[in-house]
């Protein structure tokens, strides 16, 4: 097992990790101060360099996307997505509860690369203790003079506030949190135009997973080329795995994209409880497909799950164990993606509802050979069909839990 | 018959001002505060207080799964029902085990109108499952004692 050096979680377990002072004695704000001597143009440089891809679940590079916000526009917003609700996810809750300074210069940092004064952080009204530690970490970097008028002398401007989502999934995705930042139903809207062209307000908006803005000061520091020399070829950076499920150890650790599903598993997480052989692995929250044991070699990064059948997604790395009834497994994902649908469109609304009842008599034992078909043909017409990614998102499990556990559908409906 | 009269918004099809809209979550949960759950007249009140229709507030609060309708009981525990509490032998065994010991049904409150039961979607605690919420408080790593020492001093709270 190689150890690295944490980079994002190097301060979570300092005592009182969360204060200002904590992250000021071990560099904080250096970063900060580094990138307002540089251009705006030199930062986002820098950033393209790193290669880094959003730590969300889309993975789309950074960089490109900060060079999307227009420059001639006199007034642009940051939303920081501290959303967090993908099943088997649990990241930003930890940096945002032990380390919210790392975030928070990295938005100082973006909001002066793309020119905006404001910048709104979004998070999920479930997250109390988060909620009070953005807050505490804004308004001691207000004292401080890393927010406000002049940051630093650098004649550079920004304010930043808090604001609480109220229990709604959907609200992660980009533009359904925009909606509900304007104080509205968290219903997605159409792209294009995307929030980098017509965002919150209609003005130009970049939208960042906290994850990726606690990697920019890193980035500024070191520089863009130490950052892209970890990883793989389209993966590079560090990463925050979160494992949870049938493992000995579950938690967060942070290795680089890359590193093969099996050493996570089996040496950071201290392997499957009870010695028991695995039966599926979801690699990147519940919206990803299982993988099967026999992927287990399989690096974390984008393009070497995808070409294993599945996705990074958030990382959120969830094990299950030769004991594990797949059926109910899918159904219980998909009753959480029936639960969250904005029910803006209909064949996440409609489909996720014939999909749910069909797997809730399957796993009562009262499903048929008609109910795997419908099943089946519903999470095809999903794919790929619906406004915003979760209804593909929704199908991806049952889809790849047919494929992979069909047997187990079938034995379901053997008495009926 | 004039139809464009009878059609006419309440508000004249005043245009909502942005700045006063995008108050709206911050307003509801000011609004819930004081009774637990939104009655009418919060509603009324963020409605006025934001240059919008009753039924606009309404529209909103209801896409919004912590903002409530009905009343309910002081502490409201929510159980996780994610796939990690799930595997964990947490989620249902924990929400049962709840159920047993309070003598109520999910969605439901305590006759004393101390407790309410229900489940809830991920919460983002997968590493230390089953987990559960009170009010504004995760619990987490819960077992059978645990829960008890829980559900005991809330009890014993005045």
């Amino acid at each position: 097992m190689t150890n690295w050096e944490p980079v994002l979680l190097a301060n979570v377990n300092r005592p009182n990790s969360e204060k200002i002072d904590t992250y000021l004695r071990y560099g904080g704000y250096e970063a900060l101060r580094k990138a307002l001597k540089m251009t705006t143009d030199q930062v986002i440089a820098e950033v393209k360099t790193s290669e880094i891809r959003g730590r969300g679940g889309a993975g789309f590079p950074a960089g490109v996307k900060w060079g999307f916000m227009p420059k001639d526009a006199p007034v642009k917003y940051l939303a920081i997505n501290t959303d967090e609700g993908e099943p088997g996810t649990f990241k930003d809750r930890l940096i945002v509860e032990r380390d919210p300074h790392s975030i928070l210069e990295g938005v100082i940092i973006a909001s002066y690369a793309i020119g905006a004064h404001r910048a709104f952080v979004y998070i999920r009204g479930e997250f109390f203790l988060g909620v009070k530690r953005w807050i505490k970490a804004i308004s001691d970097a207000y004292q401080k003079g890393f927010l406000g008028k002049n940051i630093l002398g650098s004649g550079f401007d920004l304010d930043v506030s808090v604001h609480r989502g109220a229990g709604a999934y959907i609200c992660g995705e980009e533009t359904a949190m925009l909606e509900s930042l304007e104080g509205k139903r968290g219903v997605p809207r159409t792209k294009p135009p995307f929030p980098a062209q017509k965002g919150f307000w209609g003005k130009p908006t970049l939208v960042q997973n906290c994850e990726t803005l606690a990697n920019i000061p890193h980035i500024i520091l070191r520089g863009g080329k130490w950052y892209s020399s970890i990883g793989t070829e389209k993966s590079k950076g560090m990463k925050i795995f979160c494992i949870s499920g049938h493992v000995n150890s579950p938690g967060n650790f942070e290795l680089p994209l890359g590193t093969p599903l099996k050493e996570i598993i089996y040496e950071h997480a201290g392997g499957v409880r009870r010695g028991r052989d695995i039966k599926a692995i979801i690699p990147g929250g519940s919206s990803t497909p299982f993988l099967t044991a026999e992927k287990i070699n399989t690096p974390m990064g984008f393009e070497t799950l995808q070409a294993a059948g599945s996705a990074l997604g958030t990382g959120a790395i969830i094990v299950m164990d030769e004991t594990t009834d797949m059926v109910e497994v899918v159904r219980r994902i998909t009753r959480f993606y029936v639960h969250e649908s904005c029910g803006y469109c209909f064949p996440c609304r409609i489909g996720g509802q014939r999909m749910l009842s069909s797997l809730e008599r399957l796993a009562g034992g009262k499903g048929s050979k008609q109910d795997i078909d419908d099943l089946e043909y519903v999470a095809k017409g999903m794919y790929g069909r619906t406004f915003c990614p979760m209804g593909t998102g929704m199908a991806e499990p049952v889809l790849s839990g047919l494929r992979l556990f069909r047997r187990e559908f079938e034995m379901k409906t053997a008495n009926n | 018959m004039n139809t464009k009269k009878e059609f006419k918004s309440p508000v004249g099809g005043a245009i909502v001002d942005p700045a006063k809209q995008s108050m709206m979550l911050a307003a509801l949960y000011i609004a819930q505060e004081q009774n637990g759950y939104l009655t009418k007249e919060a509603v009324q009140q963020v409605a006025k207080r934001l240059g919008m229709t009753p039924g606009d507030v309404y529209s909103t609060a209801s896409f919004y799964s912590l903002f409530r309708m009905k009343p309910v009981g002081r502490y409201v525990i929510q159980v996780c029902e994610g796939i990690s509490c799930y595997l964990n032998d947490g989620a249902e065994r924990v929400a049962d085990y709840v159920s047993e010991k309070l003598g109520i049904k999910l969605g439901e409150t305590t006759r004393d109108g101390r407790f309410t039961l229900e489940t809830v979607q991920c919460l983002a605690s997968c590493g230390t499952a089953p987990a559960m919420r009170v009010n504004d408080q995760l619990y987490e790593n819960l077992s059978p004692a645990i829960i008890d020492d829980i559900l005991e001093r809330l009890m014993g709270e005045v």
